[in-house]
């Protein structure tokens, strides 16, 4: 488990390089136009980049919490949480209960933060505190505690600095493109050559950010993908954190205090909107319905069970870690599924409910007349007996379907 | 000459560098396989201090469970006594205890005026909490000695392991399923 989860990180680190890389590139071509001297450029681009990673070193954590204007509580403020993060803390073998921050806000999310497991915080919503049952608030307070055991933050952390630095720069360095021309070196008759050079770098100015940043997606995407794997190993339950997926991608509220700095810390995208599949690359989180998807697939709570169920649901051929690495973890006997907990159980009749609400709803429906449409991503469309239309467009995920 | 020597000697320097990264290691996973048992203890005796409190509170409700109740502080007594015993014993004595315990809150469900108590409800929560952490730190110890064993068994690191007498850790058994289930109740 620890060797997959250090081969995880291992990739995560060479995506991370690559974006180092990019952002040696802007120095090194800012250097080699406007200070006539690459080295400079270089040194330049590293100082803003490290004061900018000292700044989220240092006071990170605590910025963030006060952006969400997060309020820290003890044992006796909510002893269910408490008695959750700290059985979280016992299973996944961290050694320092992390500090617990309820933020005010009905909608359903946490986070989260700290640069090292030693110093480490988890936040949740009154919102989410209120609607999950204990084995969900457990499944989705195992998926922060794996970000923490992993750490996710750090890594995250210097991701988003260097995304943000190379995004300053390419900036700067456009404007001052576009008002003062060209660079000294191509005025002052470079050739061919220096055109060349230039072509390259404008083309690097406009690339670099995009690129910074669809690497940036990749490397959030995949740590989303491990924590779940993690959260369903501690509790060995994946079907509390499918439920509470579920009910999180189900809440319509949006988070009031989160902002684009502070949305890859979160369990899900705090900025979802409707009709529109967040599924592409410039998404910090997978696919909330897919998460739930491999979850639910999984047959064991090992990270191999989860890597099965990943490859399955996603049709890839490389799942999230390497097969060497996952091949120690099968060894794990007791990695069996449990059964949920006392109090999910006597929930159980809620659906129910639901269920019974919903058929007799498509009943009063038909008998007006409305058609009813199923749309691939869970919608349900009722088209009044007045529209004359063959297709219909889903509101929520944007795909035309036909009426008939 | 030279080059020989040169080459032997960075191959034991190497083999020397091996041998101190290896034993650390191990060192390292037994430490945290031992930190992991003493979790189990403290959790143990988390519930030995609760149940106490427990009957404190469930006494004044439950006039007619008298024999469940006191399996329970039997159970507890003897869980606690057998504390420094060796591990089979104990995992007997304490999976006593949570069936005992387990069939004294299945009755309470005969009692509404405790349901509604405040006290008894943060009781209960605690004990399911202290249940829970117990099978999370089973777990967790059971991770650490299959990584642990995992290192004392393969090679390479197998031959720092023989060579410093590194013995493989033994597994807490998970309980069987029936005896930890609720028992089922019933009236005649």
């Amino acid at each position: 488990m620890w060797e997959q989860i250090n081969a995880n990180r291992w990739r995560s680190v060479v995506l991370t390089a690559s974006m180092g890389l990019l952002l040696l590139l802007i120095g090194y071509f800012l250097g080699y136009f406007f200070l006539d001297n690459a080295i400079i450029g270089l040194i330049l681009a590293l100082v803003v980049w490290g004061i900018l990673s000292l700044i989220a070193f240092y006071q990170g954590d605590s910025l963030l919490l006060s952006l969400s204007r997060a309020r820290k509580i003890g044992r006796d403020d909510n002893p269910r949480l408490y008695n959750i993060v700290e059985e979280m803390k016992i299973a996944s073998g961290l050694e320092r209960m992390p500090d617990i921050y309820i933020i005010d806000d009905s909608a359903l999310n946490a986070f989260a933060t700290g640069r090292d497991p030693s110093k480490a915080s988890v936040a949740v919503t009154s919102g989410l505190l209120a609607k999950l049952n204990r084995d969900e608030l457990q499944g989705v307070i195992g998926h922060e505690m794996a970000h923490i055991k992993n750490r996710d933050v750090l890594l995250m952390a210097i991701c988003a600095v260097m995304l943000g630095t190379i995004v300053i720069l390419a900036w700067y360095a456009t404007r001052v493109l576009f008002f003062s021309g060209a660079g000294r070196r191509s005025s002052g008759g470079g050739g061919a050559g220096g055109l060349i050079v230039l072509a390259v770098g404008i083309f690097l100015l406009i690339l670099a950010p995009i690129l910074a940043q669809i690497i940036y997606f990749t490397v959030s995407r995949k740590r989303e993908y491990l924590a779940d794997a993690s959260s369903a190993l501690y509790t060995r339950y994946p079907e509390g954190l499918a439920s509470a997926l579920e009910k999180i991608a189900a809440s319509p509220v949006q988070l009031k205090s989160a902002n684009k700095a502070t949305a890859p810390m979160y369990t899900i995208n705090p900025f979802r909107e409707k009709g529109r599949a967040a599924s592409n690359l410039t998404s910090t989180h997978p696919p909330i319905q897919e998460r739930i998807r491999i979850l639910r697939a999984m047959s064991g709570a090992s990270l191999s069970d989860y890597d099965q169920a990943y490859r399955e649901a996603r049709g890839a051929k490389t799942g999230i870690a390497p097969a060497s690495a996952l091949a120690l973890d099968k060894m794990a006997g007791a990695t069996a599924l449990r059964e949920p907990s006392a109090e999910a159980k006597t929930e159980e009749k809620a659906p129910q409910k639901v269920e019974r609400a919903r058929e007799t709803s498509d009943m009063m429906w038909r008998l007006n007349k409305y058609r009813t449409v199923n749309c691939p991503c869970g919608t349900k469309l009722r088209v009044s007996p007045e529209f004359k239309g063959v297709n219909v467009k889903c509101p929520h995920c944007g795909r035309t379907l036909s009426v008939r | 000459m030279w080059l020989a020597i040169y080459i032997v000697g960075g191959i034991v320097v190497l083999l020397f560098l091996f041998f101190i990264i290896t034993y650390n290691g191990l060192i390292g996973l037994r430490n945290q396989m031992r930190n992991a048992w003493a979790q189990i203890d403290v959790q143990l005796k988390r519930r030995y201090d609760l149940i106490p409190n427990l009957m404190e509170t469930v006494k004044g409700y439950m006039k007619h469970e008298r024999e469940t109740m006191e399996a329970v502080t039997k159970a507890r007594n003897l869980a606690q006594s057998l504390a420094s015993a060796g591990a089979a014993a104990r995992s007997k004595a304490e999976d006593a205890l949570g069936g005992a315990l387990s069939k004294l809150l299945a009755v309470v469900e005969n009692y509404p005026d405790l349901k509604a108590n405040q006290n008894f409800l943060a009781l209960q929560e605690e004990l399911a909490s202290t249940e829970n952490k117990i099978g999370f730190s089973r777990q967790y110890y059971n991770d650490s000695v299959l990584r642990m064993n995992n290192k004392v068994q393969m090679f390479p690191s197998n031959v720092v392991a023989a060579m410093t007498g590194f013995k493989m850790g033994e597994f807490f058994e998970v309980t069987v399923t029936e005896e930890r289930e609720a028992p089922k109740v019933s009236f005649t």
